[in-house]
């Protein structure tokens, strides 16, 4: 099966969400600030998208083509209603540290992009494997952007109770709003310098 | 009084909704290559926020709290925004035809711009009365606007530029928009 392979590859690099795509940037800044967040974020949203692509590629032999958009955002809703609950009942910390970004999965624009571009034409198959390679690249792409951030900013990586401070100095400003927009700026425009955008 | 100004001023500057909270960045990088686009698109945002976050309140007030069933405020609130920018433009189109040829690109862009469902969670996290939730959405679509126009001049002035080859297009945006993060930190010292 070669095509199922790049369908599951593509979302890591060739069309990262993030980087190739520029989609679903508002969680992807704002939860980048340490990795264990990064982590979080990245399982809450490779739920809903895994979820709701593959209930709309199910359904989508029975979906009107003029009412789509509201029925797909009424499914996203319903994903992201069950993730809060279950977020609220087994992780009491996350849902304080994700705050209003868990709810507002509901308008990442990866996942109402995927389920346009993708899931409501192909098999579910095809889509598990599409929403799984894209979550794959969100998670890279923010967890790589965490490291820096948290490296820079606190000194050090803690992650579930372990802490290792490695730089003798920090920058608290690469953990506000500025570090986040320049971070991004800069690994962008190496990544253009490389030709790979 | 004294409130409804501090809860404008902090939505406006100190906590802005795109430079401090990190909402809405789709639009504010998508459409921020032109100033006049921008300040349409921060009007239509504005006046979308107001009339939503009115809608919500009742439906919250009068809907889910009588019932207890305030956990599916996502799917409410997602319904509400949607259809009140369908109605918006409906009506506009019919009434307004000068107004939607100017408008009527952006109104359905704002329907995935996580900046509205945002204002209306916050309301309703903070518990906000109904002249209180008007108050935060108008200064969080000020906001919005006045960030959007400052980084639409910013990157008009940059077009001119001779800019490294590596640097142009987004990378230099997102740079400009954290030196602009950072004079808004500046505000914090109001609050």
């Amino acid at each position: 099966m070669p095509e199922l392979g790049w369908e599951l590859k593509k979302g890591l690099a060739k069309k990262n969400p993030i980087f190739m795509l520029m989609l679903g940037l508002c969680p992807f800044l704002a939860i980048s600030t340490s990795v264990e967040n990064a982590l979080g974020m990245s399982a809450a949203f490779s739920f809903v998208l895994l979820g709701s692509c593959l209930l709309v590629s199910c359904i989508r032999r029975w979906v009107p083509r003029n009412v789509r958009i509201p029925i797909f955002v009424v499914i996203i809703s319903g994903f992201v209603t069950v993730t809060e609950l279950l977020v609220r009942a087994y992780s009491p910390t996350l849902r304080e540290r994700l705050g209003i970004f868990l709810p507002l999965i509901t308008v990442n624009c990866i996942v109402l992009g995927r389920i346009e571009a993708f899931a409501s034409r192909r098999s579910p198959l095809e889509t598990v494997a599409d929403a799984l390679g894209m979550a794959g690249g969100f998670c890279l792409a923010i967890t790589s952007v965490a490291l820096i951030r948290e490296l820079v900013g606190t000194g050090g990586i803690s992650f579930f109770g372990h802490t290792w401070t490695l730089l003798a100095q920090s920058i608290y400003g690469f953990q506000l709003s500025p570090g986040g927009f320049i971070v991004m700026g800069v690994i962008l425009a190496a990544l253009k310098k490389k030709g790979v955008i | 009084m004294e409130n409804l100004l501090s809860i404008f001023l902090t939505s406006m500057l100190i906590n802005n909704i795109v430079l401090t909270r990190y909402i809405g960045l789709c639009p504010f990088f998508g459409i921020s290559r032109n100033l006049a686009n921008s300040g349409m698109m921060g009007l239509a945002v504005t006046f979308v926020m107001l009339g939503s976050c009115t809608v919500t309140w009742f439906v919250n007030q009068f809907l889910l709290a009588p019932f207890g069933v305030q956990y599916m405020r996502i799917v409410a609130f997602i319904l509400v925004i949607a259809s009140f920018v369908q109605l918006v433009e409906i009506i506009m189109r019919k009434a307004l035809p000068k107004f939607y040829s100017a408008f009527g690109i952006y109104l359905p862009l704002i329907t995935t711009n996580c900046a509205i469902l945002a204002v209306n969670l916050i309301n309703f996290d903070e518990a906000y009365s109904l002249p209180a939730s008007l108050v935060n959405a108008l200064g969080t679509g000020l906001g919005f606007m006045l960030a959007i126009c400052l980084l639409a001049g910013l990157r008009e002035r940059l077009e001119s530029e001779e800019l490294p080859r590596s640097m142009r297009g987004a990378p230099i945006a997102f740079i400009s928009a954290g030196l602009l993060a950072l004079a808004f930190q500046g505000f914090v010292g109001i609050g």
